[in-house]
């Protein structure tokens, strides 16, 4: 079957199976960067952007993006990179592998809600999973990140 | 100094987060034949008949193996220095099955779609034996785990399969039997820990493909893929020079990935279909069937005098290793070895135990590696002594732990399986850790708790610890340095970077060596062809070892470019001032970019490489103290943590920030073991808690505030004065919650992980208690 939708600012045409989850067709397309850590919606790492907002493509079946706007790390390479580098001030960089679903939750959060609370970042970034961590750099980098960006 | 023990992002944060394929999945081959394995569902069973014609027949399918089709020959997947300290008692596949998510068959087929399909297609008959799930019952269970021959250990290390032993081991100082007996107050507690999973995001990853030259390349998320090459050499008997082991980037190990999880796989099918092909395992798969951390039981015996003296310390452990004996013996001795040090002025110390098989996933190594477990129940037991003694518990530990300039004889005795190594403690900031920590965690105005309204309680706890450096005697780490034209530099190293910054780190030091800047170190780990041999990343080595590794390469190619710079200018070597960027006599200097071009393309022409290695005459423990605040309710009993303060001593930190990370990690991961991480089995042996719904890692929710800081402290046998820091983060949370509870409630919980409904029911046993007085 043919899926449409815009990947990274290009409208594409993909073929897809009906059963196919948006992970494996944007991998099976070079699209690396989108990670499968457990295939369930459970860690985060998938995460892309559909339409501006965070979603799991470990779970989103490929159909279901027709005719929308799925963003990666991919197509928003100015701004990871900016949100990397508050992540290497904080040294809140470990093995990388949460951190492109990562930065994409961040940069929605920046965008949809202005002036968060600490309880608000938390609770927007709360089903981004990092082992390596232990998250208090990376919250660290992130209100950094938000802060400039006010 | 100017680049070591100063702020610099890690090498490869900004890419990787940016997206740039880096790990084994994103260098796969397109067309990877995919494979699926079928994995037991019996705990223990024996395999009466298996047909894979109907699998083999769907259209799709390369390639069906199964214990008939593989070499029978034992190994262990566990990378450790050759001869390894574990049995082997492992086949690539076997007629037994021994835990549910064992290995059955291996299915090679175009998608996986197909794989998972032919999976269903393979009728298996089994025989069902009776398992052995609880492991204080398997000593001699009339059900053996390992009843087939061929199996053994590579050297004595206790190994009695037949009575489901993996390994044995005792030791003591002193008779402690007969100083506990004149010890005024004696404490005796048994204490449990649970089989925690790594969890690390990146699944387990392989992919294999035959190159040009007929060569096995193997791309997998190791952390020791010069041991994944021997062992796949020794167990498929393909030559070891026929074999090249690339480690790219790696998700997170934790010790897990410290073994051969899908390697054989690969490296069967590829070499039996000529094809390339890949597997990754499910994170179900990555609970289930990979490794946990080895669950124990330490029964803990504390004899002191009444002015608080220790006296005696006897320790018995009981291991349980799962299906195979990985890790088995020596992550039990460090149970000893990285923690009994710590109080060492007492006059008697033992330790013994066993290493039980049970049919539960296989145990394997896992950050604290046994320290962790060993230091929940001697520092829990130490809180508890204090109570009966009614001493302040830090002045107990100050009065008694290990200090700067003093040794344990329980260096010497114990090892990696083996023998130890004596040493003296050169740094040792102990007594600072312990007195700086209390000042941050203001544990004079909280200890033991205080009320802060009608429900809620603060209280902190506190635990001390100490790990390793590597493994002295055994363990060799090695780098290559290579100038190149207008003088730069490749650092080519063993050292596995599994995302805790090593590649950063050794950067750093070979820099600092060479007096340049970390972009003028380009590095690149770890690939057997490649790069030099090094054990890889685990025991707390790889700053420790390979950084000493890196420093002697550095130093040898400065003496190389001080030569060459000599007799371009024409001046004896003694007369030249080199600044890392230009070689300077009295009159005359060349600058090291010209000095590159020159030996490239102009004169003198040749390529300078220089080689270090180093293999540690001793393992210089990094210590810490870990100190806990919790907020604890007084009707549900569900607390949060606070803060964490950390106070560490490492030696120098080569990089403070990533130095943090790691203790910042461990702490997180050793709070997890201690809170929330809870482990679940079926009464069939079947792992419930197999998800990230059902076994729940910390989230950024549950981490309010984490205060980490050095201790000044230079290690002169270290790299510009550095020990490790990978696993000492995560030995005290265990202990300090345990503490901090106990002197909340009153209520000690010697079973992880400590959860609300423990410390309630803890509650009801002491108010039970107390009305039958």
């Amino acid at each position: 079957m043919k899926v449409k939708f815009n990947l990274n600012g290009r409208n594409r045409e993909f073929d897809v199976s009906e059963n196919e989850y948006l992970l494996e067709t944007l991998r099976n397309n070079h699209i690396t960067s989108v990670k499968n850590g457990c295939n369930e919606s459970t860690c985060g790492v998938c995460t892309v952007l559909m339409d501006g907002k965070p979603v799991l493509s470990c779970t989103l079946l490929s159909l279901r993006a027709d005719g929308h706007k799925i963003t990666t790390v991919d197509g928003l390479q100015k701004e990871v990179e900016e949100i990397s580098h508050f992540f290497g001030e904080e040294g809140a960089d470990q093995c990388g592998f949460c951190n492109t679903g990562m930065a994409l939750t961040i940069y929605a959060l920046k965008n949809e809600i202005e002036n968060p609370t600490d309880d608000e970042i938390k609770d927007y970034i709360v089903g981004n999973l990092c082992r390596c961590t232990g998250y208090h750099a990376q919250f660290k980098a992130i209100k950094s990140y938000l802060e400039v960006k006010k | 100094m100017k680049v070591v023990n100063q702020k610099t992002p890690s090498i490869d944060g900004k890419g990787i987060m940016m997206g740039r394929p880096a790990y084994t999945n994103d260098l796969a081959d397109p067309n990877s034949l995919i494979i699926k394995i079928l994995r037991s569902p019996h705990a223990f069973a024996k395999i009466k008949s298996i047909d894979v014609s109907k699998a083999k027949a769907l259209e799709g399918v390369e390639l069906v193996l199964t214990h008939h089709d593989v070499p029978r020959k034992p190994f262990t997947r566990a990378g450790q220095g050759y001869p390894e300290p574990s049995p082997h008692d492992k086949f690539v596949l076997d007629e037994y099955v021994r835990y549910i998510g064992d290995e059955v068959a291996c299915v090679a087929a175009v998608s996986e779609n197909i794989a998972v399909q032919a999976l269903k297609l393979i009728d298996v008959e089994y025989e069902i034996l009776e398992p052995v799930l609880d492991f204080e019952k398997a000593f001699e269970h009339t059900s053996v785990i390992h009843p087939e021959d061929g199996i053994k250990e590579m050297f004595p290390i206790g190994f009695e399969p037949k009575k489901n032993v993996a390994a044995t081991y005792q030791m003591e100082v002193g008779k402690a039997e007969d100083v506990l007996k004149e010890c005024d107050v004696v404490l005796e507690q048994s204490f449990y820990t649970q089989a925690q999973a790594h969890a690390m995001m990146e699944p387990h990853t392989a992919n294999a493909r035959i190159d040009f030259q007929n060569r096995l390349v193997i791309y997998t998320a190791t952390q020791t893929p010069f041991h994944v090459r021997r062992i796949l050499s020794q167990t498929l008997d393909v030559p070891l020079s026929r074999i090249r082991i690339i480690k790219p980037r790696v998700g997170g190990g934790f010790g897990g990935k410290q073994a051969l999880h899908g390697e054989m796989f690969v490296a069967l099918v590829t070499l039996k279909t000529g094809k390339p092909s890949k597997i990754v395992y499910t994170r179900r798969e990555v609970f289930e069937s990979s490794y946990t951390r080895h669950p124990m039981r330490v029964d803990i015996k504390l004899g002191a005098m009444k002015d608080g003296t220790l006296k005696a310390i006897d320790c018995f452990v009981l291991s349980d290793t799962g299906a195979y004996g990985e890790h088995a013996l020596t992550v039990f001795m460090v149970t000893g070895a990285k923690v009994l040090p710590l109080y060492n002025k007492v006059d008697a110390v033992r330790f013994a135990g066993q290493v039980v098989y049970t049919n539960h996933v296989s145990a394997g190594a896992f950050r604290g590696y046994g320290a962790i477990q060993g230091n929940f129940a001697l520092e829990s037991a130490v809180d508890m002594l204090c109570a009966k003694l009614g001493m302040d518990p830090i002045l107990f530990r100050q009065k008694n732990m290990i200090v700067e300039g003093e040794t344990s004889p329980i260096f010497a005795i114990m090892g990696e399986g083996t023998e130890g190594t004596a040493m003296n403690m050169e740094t040792c900031k102990l007594d600072y850790c312990v007195k700086r920590g209390m000042e941050l965690v203001h544990w004079n105005e909280t200890y033991p708790k205080v009320d802060i309204s009608d429900t809620k309680i603060r209280s902190v706890g506190m635990a001390i610890a100490m790990q390793g450096s590597g493994i002295p005697y055994i363990d060799m780490g090695a780098a290559t340095i290579k100038f190149n034209d207008d003088g730069f530099y490749n650092l080519m190293v063993g050292a596995t970077d599994i995302g805790q910054g090593s590649d950063t780190i050794l950067a750093q030091i070979a820099a600092e060596e060479l007096m340049t800047t970390v972009d003028k170190v380009i590095v690149y780990s770890s690939d057997s062809d490649l790069t030099p041999f090094d054990t890889g990343a685990y025991a707390s080595s790889t700053t420790y070892v390979s950084g000493n590794a890196v420093l002697n390469a550095a130093r040898i190619m400065k003496q190389m470019l001080l030569k060459e710079a000599a007799h371009a200018l024409k001046v004896d070597l003694e007369d030249i001032v080199f600044d890392g960027i230009t070689f300077s006599s009295k009159e005359k200097e060349i600058t090291l970019s010209e000095l590159g071009n020159r030996l490239t393309y102009n004169e003198d022409q040749k390529q300078l490489t220089a080689t270090g290695s180093y293999v540690g005459i001793k393992s210089p423990p990094p210590f810490m103290a870990g100190f806990i605040e919790i907020e604890i309710d007084k009707e549900t009993f569900e607390y949060k943590v606070l803060d964490y303060v950390s106070v560490v001593d490492c030696g120098t930190p080569i990089n403070p920030k990533l130095a943090q990370g790691q203790v910042e990690g461990g702490i997180v991961q050793g709070l997890g073991m201690a809170a929330y991480e809870e482990v679940k089995y079926s009464s069939k042996g079947r792992l419930l808690s197999n998800g990230f719904l059902s076994y729940t890692i910390p989230t950024t929710k549950n981490i309010i505030k984490l205060t980490t800081e050095f201790a000044e402290s230079y290690e002169e046998s270290g790299p510009f004065g550095a020990k490790s820091v990978g696993e000492i983060g995560i030995d005290t949370p265990p202990a300090a919650l345990a503490n901090a509870v106990y002197n909340a409630t009153g209520v000690r919980i010697t079973k992880l992980p400590i959860t609300a409904q423990k410390i309630y029911q803890g509650m009801l046993d002491l108010k039970q208690k107390e009305s039958k007085k």
